[in-house]
């Protein structure tokens, strides 16, 4: 019946057979999509390996360079870069797990602890959306003031001899992960709430009836089963987290030393032109994170939830 | 008891002591004293709302009560916590673990309490409920009765002191009902365990149970032997809610011998003494509908026999070993007679005039106070509104299955 809105009325319906008319319509209303995926994802991926394969002609200017098939640009931004990649790895593991321990808690205390006050809940969730009404940037920028040298928050510190004088908080790794870290709470809170949300508390009383304590309870039955929200949670924090230039970067929360691939692509583009080199980088992260990310789906969708 | 790594070896008594549950709005439970011996089969039978299941809950130790005591084997337990009490529970929603293996979800309680070898065990278990073939699905692949077997065997695999059972059977169509029931009082007697069993079911609580009790509006109306029940019950809720009666109101007009005789619409029904709870004033009298007995002619008065009638049969429903008959009689209202269908066809047809008799001795009189005494039906409208809500639901049950 919907289908007639597209056929056009008595004179389509007496052409051609259902199932072939049905899966024209399905192309006409894959073809936006499909559009789209090919021109602003598939076209700029394959130019950017092309030009993470381009070469630097003999005498060539800053920033000129025509194709080739110049494998060793991987090698050199392994070779120079390694370190911000390992950095960038490790600050995003750092962060994911430091915004599950934190966001893991908020999610079931609005998810589950909460059921009985739907007020508490609505009021607990609009407070975990709530930071995405400012903008990220300004967000950044702001945790910048709160934690510099001139804040009470270093003062303090300073004065009770806890932090050296000639230490800040601002430019460490430690301002940077917990950039990381604030920025993507909501990203971990929101898919484990929505797969607490449904966790059924009958299994929880099965739980205590077949002896187990509440802490047993927790790890055998309630974690298991929040183990989708858990993987979404982490893979929207852990993704966007290793690509991140913005709280590494010396204008927000880091310095020269927490510089992560993000940043090193930014400077590599932008200042100094080395396209192949930057859109090699890009192409290393993208891979890298892939690798990582399809090994842990396939551990935790089998063995974790098994 | 139940961390120590071995299972008990026998039933334990439970003891419920003066129980009292309010949620916020409503009590749930008034006073509940209860004492169920070891090694019993005990149901707690109830329309839905009556508090059987809140008792269940507060024994598991998944509510709290608000005042009482419960001791289970003769130690208080009221501030154990759940995981702690020798008890299981096979859940009315069955609450198997759906990211576990059947035999994972068997052996869960097994590996909690350390006890050894427990896929072994939890294999033993599945072979008592025959699903040990289907060991290794998820819960989510089995029927509802499979899962509601896995429930079971999950339960009976910890041999715990004293097992609960809330609605067990609910899900199973009437032929593995019947069968699960069997098995069910087998494995009750072999293992010795002490079972409370949940149910709605009156059939169910009758077939299984040794002692009954019936609960109502968060009190027990009546405990016993299913016969004793069923051949005596004392208030009018128990007579409707297990099987069908028949209720009289009348003035007690004589006592002659072990008789009284109550004046029912003018007509003098005998009932004995001792069956009858009320010996004057106004009283509520009953017959089970398969005492009765019909006659095309008026019957010669007999000793010892009530006779009523003559009335209409207004309603002939066939339902295999027998037909019941609505009979109405004008002045008394509308009776509900079984006959065995002992010839072909029924016995009288639709629209017959008849007239309906019954042995004194199997008349019973009730304890309820009558309140309208001009009315002649005694049943009370609620509780008869939620012994018919019951029998729907079980009809339905049946029409599923």
């Amino acid at each position: 019946m919907a289908f007639a809105a597209f056929g056009g009325g008595a004179a389509a319906a007496t052409a051609e057979p259902a199932p072939l008319r049905r899966g024209w319509i399905a192309i006409g209303l894959l073809a936006p999509g499909l559009a789209y995926l090919l021109l602003f994802f598939l076209a700029p991926l394959v130019s950017l390996v092309v030009t993470s394969l381009q070469v630097a002609p003999e005498g060539a200017a800053k920033g000129e360079y025509v194709p080739g098939f110049e494998w060793a640009n991987y090698a050199n931004a392994i070779a120079s870069y390694w370190p911000h990649i390992l950095r960038s790895f490790g600050y995003a593991i750092t962060a994911t797990l430091f915004a599950l321990i934190i966001g893991y808690p908020i999610a079931y205390f609005i998810g589950v602890t909460a059921r009985k006050w739907p007020l508490i809940q609505a009021l607990s969730l609009t407070l975990v959306i709530a930071p995405f009404f400012i903008s990220f940037l300004l967000r950044t920028l702001a945790w910048k003031q709160i934690l510099g040298d001139n804040s009470w928050i270093a003062q303090t510190l300073h004065g009770l001899g806890w932090l050296p004088a000639d230490q800040n908080i601002v430019g460490t790794p430690f301002s940077v992960i917990f950039g990381l870290t604030y920025n993507f709470i909501p990203f971990m809170v929101l898919p484990i709430y929505a797969s607490l949300e449904r966790l059924d508390r009958r299994y929880l009383e099965a739980g205590s009836d077949l002896y187990a304590s509440p802490a047993t309870t927790f790890w055998k039955v309630t974690l298991p089963l929040s183990m989708p929200g858990v993987v979404s949670g982490t893979l929207l924090t852990f993704i966007p987290a290793a690509g991140d230039y913005i709280n590494a970067s010396p204008i927000y929360l880091g310095s020269i030393q927490t510089a992560m691939v993000g940043n090193v692509i930014d400077r590599t583009f932008l200042e100094s032109q080395e396209y192949p080199i930057a859109a090699a980088l890009s192409v290393l992260l993208m891979g890298i994170i892939l690798i990582i990310v399809s090994i842990y789906v396939r551990r935790s969708g089998t063995e974790d939830l098994l | 008891m139940a961390a120590s790594g071995t299972f008990a070896d026998a039933g334990a008594d439970l003891e419920l002591v003066g129980l009292h549950k309010r949620f916020p709005g409503f009590t749930a439970i008034e006073s509940l004293d209860l004492t169920i011996p070891a090694g019993s089969f005990f149901a707690l039978l109830g329309p839905s709302g009556c508090g059987k299941t809140t008792t269940l809950r507060l024994v598991a130790g998944l509510e709290q009560p608000t005042s009482g005591r419960i001791l289970i084997g003769g130690k208080d337990v009221t501030d154990v916590k759940p995981f702690r009490r020798p008890v299981n529970t096979v859940f009315q929603s069955y609450a198997l673990f759906p990211h576990m293996t059947v035999l994972e979800n068997v052996a869960f309680g097994l590996k909690r309490r350390r006890i050894a070898d427990p896929v072994a065990k939890a294999h033993e278990a599945l072979q008592l409920v025959e699903l040990d073939h289907l060991a290794l699905r998820k819960p989510a692949q089995l029927s509802g009765g499979q899962q509601q077997r896995v429930a079971l065997a999950r339960a009976i695999v910890n041999r715990p002191a004293l097992l609960l059972l809330d609605e067990p059977l609910g899900a199973l169509d009437l032929k593995l009902r019947r069968q699960m029931q069997l098995e069910l009082k087998t494995i009750q007697g072999e293992v010795g365990l002490t079972f409370l069993h949940v149910t709605h079911d009156q059939e169910e609580a009758m077939t299984m149970a040794d002692t009954v009790a019936v609960m109502n509006k968060g009190e027990i109306e009546q405990m016993g032997s299913p016969e004793e029940l069923y051949e005596l019950p004392r208030t009018a809720f128990v007579a409707n809610f297990l099987g069908q009666s028949n209720l009289f109101t009348g003035q007690v007009v004589s006592e002659s011998g072990d008789l009284i005789v109550v004046d029912v619409a003018g007509v003098k029904v005998a009932v004995p003494k001792e069956r009858a709870q009320r010996h004057r004033g106004a009283v509520t009298i009953g017959v089970r509908p398969e005492k009765l007995l019909l006659h095309s002619t008026a019957p010669v008065a007999e000793a010892g026999v009530n006779t009523l009638g003559p009335g209409r049969v207004i309603d002939v429903s066939f339902s295999g070993v027998s037909t019941q008959y609505t009979v109405a009689i004008p002045g008394i209202g509308d009776l509900v007679v079984f006959a065995q269908n002992m010839v072909f066809g029924p016995v009288v047809n639709l629209g017959a005039e008849v007239w309906v008799s019954w042995h004194a001795e199997h008349g019973f009189g009730l304890a309820d106070e009558v309140l309208d005494a001009g009315e002649k039906f005694a049943a009370d409208t609620s509780t008869g509104s939620i012994a018919q809500r019951t029998k729907e639901e079980l009809l339905e049950e049946l029409g599923e299955a």
